[in-house]
């Protein structure tokens, strides 16, 4: 059943449909554990004898490594193993399937432990298991390491130059499977188009053309990435681990170490955060080494220095956007450049930043181009909707220019452009049914857009946001206890309250309380191949395993109560959570009567569903953000915020709105704050969380949020992704708002108060 | 006949041409189809016995799961994209 969809009152469509446990806001299920410390995160798991691993980082953003001599360390007493890159595999240079995803498996490896050369500050070159930290961190100190120290690049456009340093020397531009053969940092170029940008921008009236930056940021999570790995004598590996996909652990594993995935079993922890940037694979096969070395579970937990300087980041970027528009508000061509860094290693988001540039827009001519650059920092990561802020930050800013000039109304503008179903995107495709115009026209009706600002040095500012949303396949099974609950078995990692809203749907089909079913997030071992809970999927898509499951369950559950009526389960009706004969109206049961009956009815019952479902849906967010600028010191102060964002319909409406409010906060720390700052040698210099400047509660407002649903067709209660699309709209959002407070124009991120002070000088000048 | 809209940046293997009406019940058999008629397309698309990792397949608006061996419909409308990843892992 799909929601029907009808105009409310407020102007704002959403799904009327109503149901008992879908779209209700219960109590988590592991909110008990997680309040009273008694969750078991990646850096509490404990197995007796485990060593603890440490690891020796390169003190070069660039070098060659000569040799490496670990005897004087293997000789400290205490010390039970040392490994370094000669122990791995060392797989082949070439593209691998692995599991749901493909990835080089030698920069996989070499990302894990360095072999022939260092590419970042703190890129791993050996580790080392010892009876305790301390001898293990005295050890590392014996490692001699001979480096031939090479030129280093640090930022996209200098890396693009063709004088400049080549972090891999065999590396070549890549353009849509063609190998151009063009040696450069350059991995690959991108590029799409759509209609006649000429034309478009001769028609043209009014064009704005401008270029942004936006800096290195990472992700943020307060728990360090951690993991004990027991290489057990029968040669099976097991890996206790946080992280965002249990399955994608394993495959890495099995590619890095050439094992068949069989001999690998993944057990994920709770986890601490993540925002994608917790799928990669850091100190777990080194664990792995050492554990099969010394026959004993090997730990290890990072350091924040080793997660701010090793793990995560997002691209840093440069962008050039350019619109032209009709004096009447109409855009009539845009074109796009944009260069992203991903650091060590290939794999940037810009195959996601390119497409969702200008796709909140019906955009009758467009072209742009994305470039995905090397340089001398860590491996990018996925960073909550990776590739999508910067990106859209530069097109939302040059769109509120653009309003600026033909002096419309920022709001009007976008919803006489916004997307709907059936336009087709620069990159070709076409929208199915979205909520693009239904969101705009929530947030020009709410409150705050309706309010006057007041006082002085204060600005409004709008931007919309789009993210694509994942699909892909989950595995439920979901087994009736007699007293009427359910065990409900998954494999998704639980992020932002997933066991709740996936135990929920559930409950829907089967007419239960939430809380009579409960979740279980289980190993690789124990659930059929589930994605990483990433890429707004979760929910949407391990969901759809739990309903179909769920609906298994009733099947079963109808030819049972046929067997007590002694009549045809075709003749069994079920709604309601009651049971019922079509033929004999008295024949009732509650779901929680006939489970009391299974065993004297044929056993156990236990539905299964797996899924791999493509119609997610596309997500559409606006937000308004109201700023107050200090023009003596620069300090930006939010004072108002409201979110908004098409959820096609809120499974739990709390968590969606937390969702919403923490993609807000991050893109404030995006916008004001946060950067990665290096040296000339490429050593990152703030490398603490009192240096590396995230929000905190003192620094936010509180985040008004509205949750427009507009439903999915492609999941039977209409459910969307809603985690990554918040944190898209604050970066404009936010330039804009300081604009309108001090008539400046913010190009480059972070908008930190000392770059506030200078381009009010420099406007002043 | 399905639609396969060529991406700009293999389009110097068809003469510019933008969009070609092909035969195939599967992708598979399109980008064969694909490839008799414009020599080199295959290469690009296909890596061994799946899709190029690079490039995402879009059938009818929906990036597609089954690669190679996903069904298409005579009036399908056929994309190939850039792949879209971010990490160490690519993300739907």
């Amino acid at each position: 059943m799909v929601a029907n969809i009808t105009k409310s009152k407020s102007n704002v469509v959403l799904s009327t449909t109503d149901y008992k446990v879908v779209g209700t806001r219960p109590i988590r299920h592991d909110g008990t554990d997680k309040v009273t410390g008694r969750a078991i995160y990646g850096a509490d798991f404990k197995l007796p004898g485990t060593l603890v691993c440490k690891i020796l980082r390169s003190p070069h953003a660039h070098a060659r490594i000569k040799s490496i001599n670990t005897s004087k360390a293997e000789a400290l007493p205490g010390v039970r193993a040392v490994v370094t890159a000669k122990d791995l595999p060392q797989p082949e240079d070439k593209i691998e399937q692995m599991g749901e995803t493909a990835v080089n498996a030698r920069f996989l490896s070499d990302n894990v432990l360095a072999s022939t050369k260092v590419l970042y500050k703190g890129h791993a070159v050996a580790g080392v298991a010892a009876n305790d930290q301390h001898i293990a961190e005295e050890a590392l100190k014996l490692i001699d390491v001979e480096y031939e120290v090479l030129p280093l690049v640090l930022n996209v456009l200098d890396a693009m130059r063709d004088d400049a340093p080549l972090v891999h020397e065999n590396l070549t531009t890549k353009e849509l499977g063609n190998d151009t053969g063009r040696h450069s940092n350059i991995a690959s170029r991108i590029h799409i188009e759509k209609g006649d940008v000429k034309a478009g921008f001769a028609e043209a009236e009014v064009i704005v053309e401008r270029e942004f930056d936006t800096a290195t940021v990472h992700q943020g999570y307060i728990e360090p990435h951690a993991a004990t790995v027991l290489w057990n004598a029968d040669g099976h590996i097991t890996v206790w681990t946080c992280t965002q996909g249990s399955f994608v652990v394993r495959d890495q594993m099995a590619t890095v170490m050439d094992l068949p995935v069989s001999d690998i079993t993944v057990v994920p922890t709770e986890i601490g955060g993540g925002f994608g940037a917790k799928f990669p694979l850091y100190g777990e096969p080194v664990c792995a080494l050492l554990s099969r070395m010394t026959g004993r579970p090997v730990k290890y937990v990072m350091t924040r220095v080793e997660v701010l300087e090793n793990t995560g980041p997002t691209p840093g970027s440069h962008s050039r956007v350019k619109i032209g528009v009709t004096k009447d508000g109409r855009i009539t061509a845009v074109e796009g450049w944009f260069a992203f860094e991903a650091g060590a290693y290939p794999g940037s988001a810009i195959g996601a930043g390119v497409p969702c540039a200008f796709a909140p827009y019906d955009i009758p001519n467009g072209v742009v181009d994305g470039f995905d650059v090397v340089v001398n920092k860590p491996k990018s990561s996925a960073y909550r909707a990776p590739g999508a802020p910067q990106t859209e930050y530069a097109v939302e800013c040059v769109i509120d220019e653009v309003c600026e000039k033909i002096g419309m109304d920022p709001m009007e503008f976008r919803l006489k452009n916004a997307a709907k179903q059936g336009v087709r995107r620069i990159d070709g495709p076409v929208f199915g049914v979205i909520g693009a115009v239904e969101t705009l026209e929530a947030m020009k009706a709410h409150d705050h857009y309706q309010s006057p600002l007041g006082g002085p040095n204060r600005g409004r500012g709008v931007a919309m946001g789009f993210w694509f949303n994942g699909g892909g396949p989950s595995c439920c099974t979901i087994s009736v206890n007699p007293d009427g609950t359910v065990t409900l078995v998954e494999g998704s990692v639980d992020i932002g309250g997933t066991r709740a809203a996936i135990a929920m749907q559930a409950a829907e089909v089967l007419g239960i309380g939430a809380h009579d079913v409960s979740p279980k997030v289980v190993d690789t071992d124990s659930v059929g191949y589930t994605g990483g809970t990433g890429g707004s999927r979760t929910a949407y898509a391990t969901g759809l395993a739990a309903y179909e499951a769920a609906q298994d369950v009733v099947r079963q559950m109808k030819e049972r109560a046929g067997i007590i009526w002694e009549t045809a389960a075709e003749d069994v009706d079920f709604a309601n959570g009651v049971f019922s004969s079509k033929s004999n109206l008295e024949l009732r049961m509650s779901f929680k009567e006939l489970s009391a009956q299974i065993s004297s009815t044929g056993g156990p019952i236990t539905g299964r569903a797996n899924v791999n479902p493509s119609g997610q849906g596309n997500t559409f967010a606006v937000h308004i953000a109201d700023v107050e600028v200090d023009p003596e010191t620069g300090k930006v102060e939010i004072i108002r915020y409201t979110a908004a964002q098409d959820a096609g319909k809120a499974v739990h409406p709390s968590y969606v709105e937390g969702q919403m409010q923490g993609g807000v906060a991050q893109g404030v720390g995006y916008a004001l704050n946060e950067e990665y700052f290096y040296d000339a040698k490429g050593r990152l210099m703030n490398v603490s969380l009192l240096d590396y400047r995230m929000p905190t509660a003192l620094d936010l407002p509180m985040i008004d949020t509205v949750i427009v649903e507009v439903a999915n067709p492609g999941h039977p209660y209409g459910v969307r992704g809603v985690g990554e699309v918040p944190i898209i709209p604050p970066l404009a959002a936010i330039a804009n708002a300081i604009y309108q407070a001090i008539g400046v124009r913010m190009y480059r991120l972070p908008m930190n108060p000392g770059r506030i002070v200078e381009a009010l000088q420099a406007n002043h000048r | 006949m399905p639609t396969v809209h060529i991406p700009p940046l293999m389009r110097d293997l068809t003469g510019g041409q933008g969009k070609a009406v092909v035969q195939g019940a599967t992708i598979r058999q399109v980008i064969n189809d694909l490839d008799a008629t414009f020599p080199g397309l295959k290469a690009r698309l296909v890596d061994g016995d799946r899709i190029n990792p690079a490039i995402a397949v879009a059938v009818d608006g929906e990036v597609i799961r089954l690669g190679l061996l996903q069904r298409v419909k005579e009036d399908s409308e056929i994309h190939f994209l850039p792949a879209i990843g971010g990490g160490a892992v690519a993300l739907p």
